[in-house]
């Protein structure tokens, strides 16, 4: 959707390359991060594609058409521009704001209106809003507006420059959630420039990262990235953590689950007491035909023949099967068991444990 | 002093000082007309050409150079060195001409900064949002930039308006009519009334420009950003752009 051949950019004044020789592609629908250290040209690159900024060599194209065959205001109106400071007008209306690229196409009044109202609802914003000025509206606000703006004439093509990067980190959280639950649904080409790296990981389909000097060390799924750096320029970016960052990547479904210390009520306590010698644990858990009962401590088994009529303790820990492997770690460690129960809904899958969680780091 | 005032009443209800050339609606005529037309002829050539520079960013040495000139040199010297100017141009009416000149000069400096800073000095993100959304140059200068420039363009035109407004008196002096006229002939006939009339009338229509067109500047403000300190009026003085950044 969109291919950079060999595209350097070279200012008079600079002793080096801003870009140098970056060839990318971006597969339809998906997010491609540009990320790296001030200086590596992420946000030059990112502005040679809608021309507000012209490339020195190479060549650009935006769904199979040479961006310099049309006009610079043309091309840029078929494609959305997100920026830090946004960029709201102060002296227009919410609703003005919106219908800004729907105006310069030539929209009728009627069309713009509606769609309007149903890019506020897209972005969880009052129709209220509609009259209102962009200073009377909060940062988080403002960001969400900045989105509706650029998605209003519904371009395929999307391009942001570091959108989330003004808004405190909880607002921040919100409208990446609401970034990706957009684009679940839109499915736009998007190329979205950030410094921060763990946005870039979270966002992602695929990260480019940029080194001083516009040189590309490595262009891969965020899970890739992590689990096989380039070289050590990417070690570095990537920072410390690596392994738990690709914890966050990857879900409990992934992973295959054991079994765990559990039986059926009719089992005999000598088969626990087995059971929990093999596994090395002091508890057995309680169920069968995808169900958990409960738990119950090596002591409380003294005295009986079998696991019927025990009073069972409930998993505190239990997760369900699209969880994250960090949300899973995380109940491993603390809990009593040192497993976590994982579900299906109401079916019991089996247990997840801390070396489980190891294995798949390393794989 | 009660005498005096006495004087200056007994001019006032003199009819003959209320009508003809000589009779204060005239005179009053004359002097809003000279600085209506100056004020005009520079807006012509100095909006224009500030709002172009501003735009292109280019011309900020121009700007320092005509704030600095244009509080260098006086007014009465402008009119002292437009007067041989318009004679060896052969310009008629001489007086008018002179004076017209020399207001034009005047005008220009504060209208042309004011021009240039205003839309100079757009937020650098909304011109790139702008632009980003495919909008032409032309569409960034007239829907973004001049919008959000007016207040800063208005400022301009009124200190202008009120510098002229004041230093039209001068006219006098080169021959020309005018308010100037009762002062200049009052002073060398010691006709004092007269000479306090004609500053009296100068000093009001100065403040009643200055006080309309103050007006006219705080409605184009469509920012939005500042509506409390609308309220109050801005801050005096600080609506002149004295500082311009060179680029």
């Amino acid at each position: 959707m969109i291919r950079l051949v060999g595209v350097s950019k070279v200012y008079a004044s600079g002793d080096r390359p801003a870009v140098d020789g970056l060839s990318l592609d971006v597969a339809e629908g998906d997010i491609a991060v540009l990320v790296g250290p001030s200086g590596c040209g992420k946000t030059t690159t990112l502005k040679m594609i809608n021309r507000l900024i012209e490339p020195s060599s190479g060549t650009i194209e935006v769904a199979g058409r040479d961006i310099t065959s049309m006009s610079p205001s043309q091309l840029r109106r078929s494609i959305g521009y997100v920026i830090q400071q946004i960029g709201l007008f102060p002296h227009r209306t919410i609703a003005e704001n919106i219908a800004t690229v729907p105006r310069l196409l030539g929209w009728n009044a009627g069309r713009i209106s509606r769609r309007v109202d149903e890019l506020l609802e897209m972005v969880d914003l009052d129709l209220a809003m509609r009259t209102r000025y962009p200073a009377e509206l909060s940062g988080g606000q403002r960001q969400r507006v900045g989105v509706a703006r650029a998605l209003a004439a519904d371009p395929q093509v999307m391009l942001m420059d570091e959108p989330f990067g003004a808004v405190d980190p909880i607002a921040r959280g919100r409208l990446q959630d609401l970034f990706l639950e957009l684009q679940q649904r839109l499915r736009k080409t998007i190329v979205f420039v950030t410094h921060d790296i763990a946005e870039a990981i979270r966002l992602g389909d695929r990260i480019a990262i940029l080194n001083v000097g516009g040189i590309l060390e490595q262009y891969d799924t965020p899970a890739d990235t992590l689990r096989q750096p380039a070289n050590d320029f990417v070690v570095d970016f990537l920072g410390s953590e690596r392994g738990l960052k690709r914890l966050s990547l990857l879900v409990i479904g992934t992973v295959p689950l054991e079994h765990g210390p559990v039986l059926a009520e009719t089992a005999t306590v000598d088969e626990a007491r087995r059971v929990m010698a093999d596994h090395g644990v002091d508890w057995i858990g309680v169920g069968g035909d995808g169900r958990l009962d409960g738990w119950v401590p090596a002591a409380d088994l003294d005295g009986r023949h079998d696991l019927s009529g025990l009073s069972l303790r409930r998993f505190q820990s239990w997760l369900t099967v699209d969880a994250s492997l960090i949300d899973a770690l995380d109940v491993v460690v603390t809990s009593r068991t040192s497993v976590a129960a994982v579900f299906d809904g109401d079916r019991y899958l089996g247990m997840l444990t801390a070396e489980a969680i190891a294995r798949a780091i390393v794989q | 002093m009660i005498e005096f005032f006495g004087e200056v009443s007994a001019w006032l209800s003199d009819p003959a000082n209320w009508s003809g050339r000589d009779g204060l609606p005239n005179r009053l005529w004359e002097h809003v007309s000279v600085a209506g037309v100056s004020l005009m002829i520079a807006g012509i050539i100095a909006l224009p050409t500030g709002v172009a520079l501003g735009h292109r960013g280019q011309g900020g040495i121009l700007a320092v150079s005509a704030v600095n000139i244009g509080r260098a040199v006086p007014s009465f010297g402008i009119v002292g060195i437009a007067f041989p100017i318009t004679l060896s141009l052969g310009l008629r009416p001489l007086g008018y001409a002179a004076t017209l000149v020399a207001l034009v000069a005047l005008a220009l400096p504060p209208m042309f900064v004011n021009a240039y800073t205003g839309v100079r000095q757009t937020d650098a993100a909304l011109v790139e949002a702008a632009r980003g959304m495919g909008m032409t140059e032309r569409q960034v200068l007239t829907a973004v930039e001049l919008p959000l420039a007016l207040p800063v363009l208005m400022a301009g035109i009124r200190t202008a308006a009120v510098e002229v407004v004041a230093t039209a008196t001068l006219g006098a002096v080169v021959g020309f009519g005018g308010l100037g006229r009762f002062i200049i002939d009052g002073f060398a006939q010691r006709r004092f009334e007269e000479v306090f009339v004609g500053g009296a009338a100068v000093a009001l229509l100065a403040i009643a420009t200055e006080t309309t067109l103050g007006w006219v500047q705080r409605h184009s403000d469509r920012s939005h950003t500042a509506r409390k300190d609308r309220a109050t009026g801005p801050p005096a003085g600080d609506d002149v752009v004295e500082t311009v950044p060179v680029g």
